[in-house]
């Protein structure tokens, strides 16, 4: 009812944005807010990494071995230095670790979800639109991967793939791996949801004017139908991109995931993990928090964005 | 030029209703189909209002489909200004295309939400090239002022609109190819009656300004008889009487569409006493043989229950029923 | 005059958003009599479903009654706790919604849901209970009613189910009905013969009927006398026949004049220029003001009460303002 704005309130479209449900759900959401900050604070830091990181943990020059395994705000016992979060086995300092770890993760959470949502969106246009064969055959493959889990598809996929590639490109490529690993397991989700979206859309009326005047299939589906699928696909996106960002750093812990020197928040992890139970806990517990934090934080934004675009659901 | 511009001849469909092949093989069913429309026959002349009614599954909504080439008829033929519709080729019915268009019930689900309204009324205009550049938007300017809103409502979007000014710029766009003919799939029934005197008015001085041709398609007997010359009525996918307007609603011939008017509710209390009307319409998947009205019908003798009745010149209207074609009523 | 059935009074129904509140029903009276059918006609967003759910107390939040009070046989029913308001519905005012499923329980036979209402208001036996329902179905014009009973609303078509819902609102023989739309969902054919079973069957059992429709057709044929809702406000009340044939209110005037008759052969309808205003926009003084044909001075400043004009009928219009002023003048 209220929703409309006033008709004669030309006004510009960043009041309107501004003006809008959405904005008006996130702010008076107490938890979206928080949620949003959380992650903007992580994601600026990742972005402003080579700015904000007081060391630069990729530059074995800058390390001294003798300040490994410095304890969080104490100064270190043979060289004084004093680190924030302390130090890893290999001297770096864990905050500028954490920042560029958080760089990788990101990174490769954002790639993969463009990757799996581009994929799954047109395999669920066409599916929707098209009906009849290519619906059945896109439908089943959809269903046979969903009887794996997702990371036994991902770990698949990553030995399939290192296989094909010669060593001397392993290093460089782990990262485009990763992303097509991940993207892969997980488009299913999105062709799901735009088919069956695109199975309600493609009957309204606006759809059928469309084809009564002969419009090309092709320009229906992405002119018409796939601005009126996207907001499901946004939601599913952002709770994807936690789960990316957790599957990156699971296979990372695996030993599968990017490469030692180009450390990400599961390396870091993996790495921390080792000195745990020698009393080092620093090393493991801040990168297993800026994780905690990132994927909490981006799982409840995508929570509320489900509420918020979807007003039957309030 | 003849004077008809769109020719409908035996024109069929079914759609397949079966279950899914798995469930089939196990609970031991045949393939069911519904007849959605069986052997149509009708003819609109040019400059003409002409109306189907019904109810529901009386195939009106499949017939305004099958010609605008929504759906692909099962059998029988459609022929546009002596040429005859062949969806399948695409360059020869391009041409024809842009010579109908289509106006659609609902007026919250004919107009694309995240377009403009400019955008929307332009569609077609670009679709069959027709403008370019600068010409677009004033050509958009010109059509909303010829319905009635202004040209500075092409920036906003639909929801900014009400019912009856989304019905206006759905018919704006359906003007903007130019067409001669329009099918109108029940143009006001989502609207209030208010709205809908608005939206039937404007479409008669359009008829009148552009020459236009309706198909009119409607439940609603009061709306038909105001705005058309000849009149199909369907039940359950067979024509079963067409006449002009004035005879159908005085001399109705055929006793389903007798029913039909006794049903109308009377506004001018004149205080006439209505048949009571019996029955409901049966379920498409499973008509009843012969004519598919005789269970319902206070005529039905042996005959219509054994025999479908084709439509026989009665008096000037067209009546599928055995009663009327031996004369008993 | 006797003690009206239902009497409302300055009924205010408010929904707050975010951006104020929205006024849904504003100031609105009206009564009902013992076993008068009220027919109450408007346009989509003029508030009669709104009206029709404020009497039984079934407004959803975050709406509510904002003023006025709804009067039950002289008992105020709107302050009601909600386990009061439940016993009422049902016992005392039955209800026949657009859409037969939405007042069906799918899970339940129709034997099974008719048993439990009338148990639930009238002390019965199972099988008094159920006597009464096969009779009451039989009476609604289900054909075999005894084995019907036991199936379930799948199992019925469209105009069937709505002839069971008029049944089950009628169970526990309430003194006021009130059917929201309840031919709307139906065909042409159906229709009439839903009106016709609501109108018998009430009229047998002496119920009052609240007819909410936006078809005139319907009201013309089913009521005794209408109300005309525009924008939340009354516009017009009186008996049927006079609202029809000759309308006062330059609205309801419009609307007669706007409904295509079989009969009628005038080249274009009476139109009644714009549409209504959304409830955040209404203009001050009358509402219809800027689509009023017959407007003046007054009516774009002061919102006119309505004024009787006999025979129990009121117009809220400044052009019958006069009647008032003569009125003043004999005394």
């Amino acid at each position: 009812m209220s929703e409309k704005t006033e008709p004669n309130a030309p006004r510009g479209w960043l009041y309107r944005a501004w003006d809008s449900d959405v904005s008006y759900s996130f702010r008076t959401s107490p938890v979206a807010i928080s949620a949003g900050l959380v992650a903007v604070i992580i994601i600026l830091m990742a972005i402003f990494a080579p700015w904000l990181a007081p060391y630069d943990p990729y530059d074995p020059s800058s390390l001294d071995l003798m300040d490994g395994f410095t304890p969080p705000m104490e100064p270190n016992a043979f060289t004084g230095n004093v680190y924030w979060l302390g130090t890893d086995n290999q001297g770096r300092d864990i905050f500028s670790t954490i920042l560029y770890g958080a760089r990788i993760s990101l990174f490769v959470g954002f790639a993969a979800v463009v990757f799996a949502m581009v994929l799954g969106i047109a395999a669920g246009l066409a599916a929707g639109y098209r009906g009849g064969w290519l619906d059945s055959l896109l439908m089943r493959v959809a269903d046979v991967q969903l009887s794996f889990p997702s990371i036994l598809i991902a770990l698949l996929i990553f030995g399939v793939a290192r296989g094909f590639i010669p060593p001397a490109y392993r290093e460089t490529m782990a990262i485009w791996v990763l992303i097509v690993a991940i993207g892969l397991s997980d488009w299913v989700q999105y062709a799901r949801v735009v088919r069956g979206a695109t199975m309600v859309e493609k009957n309204k009326e606006y759809v059928q004017a469309a084809r009564v005047i002969g419009a090309h299939p092709f320009k229906i589906l992405v002119r018409h139908i796939l601005p009126n699928v996207m907001g499901p696909v946004l939601v599913i996106a952002t709770i994807g991109l936690a789960l990316a960002i957790i599957a990156e750093a699971t296979l990372s812990f695996l030993g599968v995931g990017v490469p030692p020197t180009q450390p990400s928040l599961g390396t870091l992890i993996r790495i921390g993990q080792q000195y745990l139970f020698s009393g080092e806990w620093w090393i493991l517990l801040f990168p297993a928090v800026t994780l905690l934090a990132l994927a909490l934080a981006v799982n409840l934004l995508g929570d509320w964005l489900r509420d918020a675009l979807n007003p039957r659901l309030r | 030029m003849s004077d008809v511009l769109l020719k409908v001849e035996g024109l069929t469909r079914y759609f397949d209703v079966s279950k899914p092949w798995l469930n089939r093989v196990i609970e031991r069913e045949d393939r069911q189909f519904l007849t959605a429309t069986a052997d149509v026959n009708f003819e609109i002349r040019r400059g003409e209002t002409f109306a189907l009614v019904g109810e529901s599954g009386s195939g009106k909504s499949t017939i305004a489909k099958m010609i605008v080439g929504l759906l692909e008829p099962s059998a029988g033929r459609i022929t546009f200004d002596d040429q005859e519709m062949n969806f399948a080729s695409g360059a020869a019915m391009r041409t024809l295309r842009r010579r109908f268009q289509m106006i659609f019930q609902d007026p919250y689900a004919s107009l694309n939400p995240r377009w403009h309204v400019g955008d929307i009324i332009a569609e077609p205009i670009r679709t069959f090239g027709l403008a370019s550049g600068n010409a677009i938007s004033r050509e958009v300017g010109r059509l909303l002022d010829t319905v009635g809103l202004s040209a500075s409502d092409a920036g906003k979007f639909p929801h900014e609109f009400s019912g009856g000014q989304r019905q206006r710029i759905a018919i704006a766009r359906a003007l903007s190819s130019r067409p001669e003919f329009i099918v109108c799939d029940e143009p006001t029934s989502a609207l209030d009656v208010s709205v809908q005197a608005q939206i039937l008015n404007l479409m008669r001085d359009l008829q009148d300004e552009f020459g236009l041709t309706y198909l009119l398609i409607s439940h609603d007997l009061s709306v038909v008889r105001h705005m058309s010359n000849r009149i199909g009525v369907l039940y359950l996918g067979r024509l079963v009487e067409v006449a002009d307007g004035k005879t159908l609603f005085t001399h109705p011939r055929h006793p389903y569409s007798r029913m039909l008017l006794d049903a109308v509710p009377d506004l001018t209390l004149s205080g006439r006493r209505r048949r009571q009307v019996e029955g409901e319409i049966p379920n498409p998947i499973n008509p009843p043989p012969g004519c598919a009205f005789h269970p319902r019908c206070p005529h039905a003798f042996d005959r219509c229950r054994q025999e479908i009745p084709q439509p026989v010149d009665a008096d000037g209207s067209l009546a599928a029923c055995f009663a009327v074609e031996e004369g008993r009523i | 005059m006797a003690q009206p059935l239902l009497s409302v009074r300055d009924l205010v129904v408010e929904f707050p958003t975010r951006r104020g509140t929205l006024r849904a029903i504003d100031k609105v009276s009206f009564d009902i009599q013992e076993g008068e059918v009220l027919g109450m006609v408007g346009e989509s967003g003029a508030g009669k479903s709104i009206t029709g759910a404020a009497i039984i107390g079934l407004i959803e939040p975050p709406g509510r009654i904002a003023g006025g009070e709804i009067r039950l046989r002289g008992e105020r029913i709107d302050n009601l706790r909600p386990e009061a308001l439940r016993r009422i519905r049902g016992r005392r005012i039955g209800m026949v919604f657009q859409d037969p499923l939405t007042s069906l329980n799918p899970l339940y036979t129709v034997a099974q849901q008719l048993i439990e209402t009338i148990r639930t208001h009238i002390d019965l036996s199972e099988r008094e209970a159920r006597a009464r329902a096969v009779a009451l179905l039989d009476r609604v014009g289900i054909p075999a009613a005894a084995r019907r009973i036991d199936d379930y609303p799948h199992h019925f078509s469209g105009g069937m189910r709505q002839r069971v819902v008029i049944a089950l609102a009628l169970a526990a023989e309430p003194e006021l009905v009130i059917a929201d739309e309840p031919t709307t969902a139906l065909d042409v054919s159906v229709q009439a013969q839903i009106i016709d079973v609501l109108k018998e069957i009430c009229a047998e059992r002496g119920a009052a009927v609240m007819l909410i429709t936006h078809d005139m057709g319907v009201i013309a044929e089913t009521a005794d006398r209408v109300a005309v809702l525009y924008a939340g406000r009354l516009a017009e009340i009186g008996p049927v026949r006079d609202v029809i044939t000759a309308a006062e209110h330059p609205y309801t005037r419009g609307l007669m004049g706007s409904i295509p008759t079989l009969t009628q052969t005038a080249d274009r309808l009476v139109q009644i220029p714009g549409s209504m205003p959304r409830l955040n926009a209404i203009p001050q003084g009358c509402a219809f003001n800027p689509r009023c044909p017959e407007v003046f001075g007054r009516c774009r400043v002061e919102r006119p009460d309505p004024i009787d004009r006999g025979s129990r009928r009121q117009v809220a219009c400044w052009l019958y303002d006069t009647a008032k002023a003569e009125e003043a003048g004999n005394v």
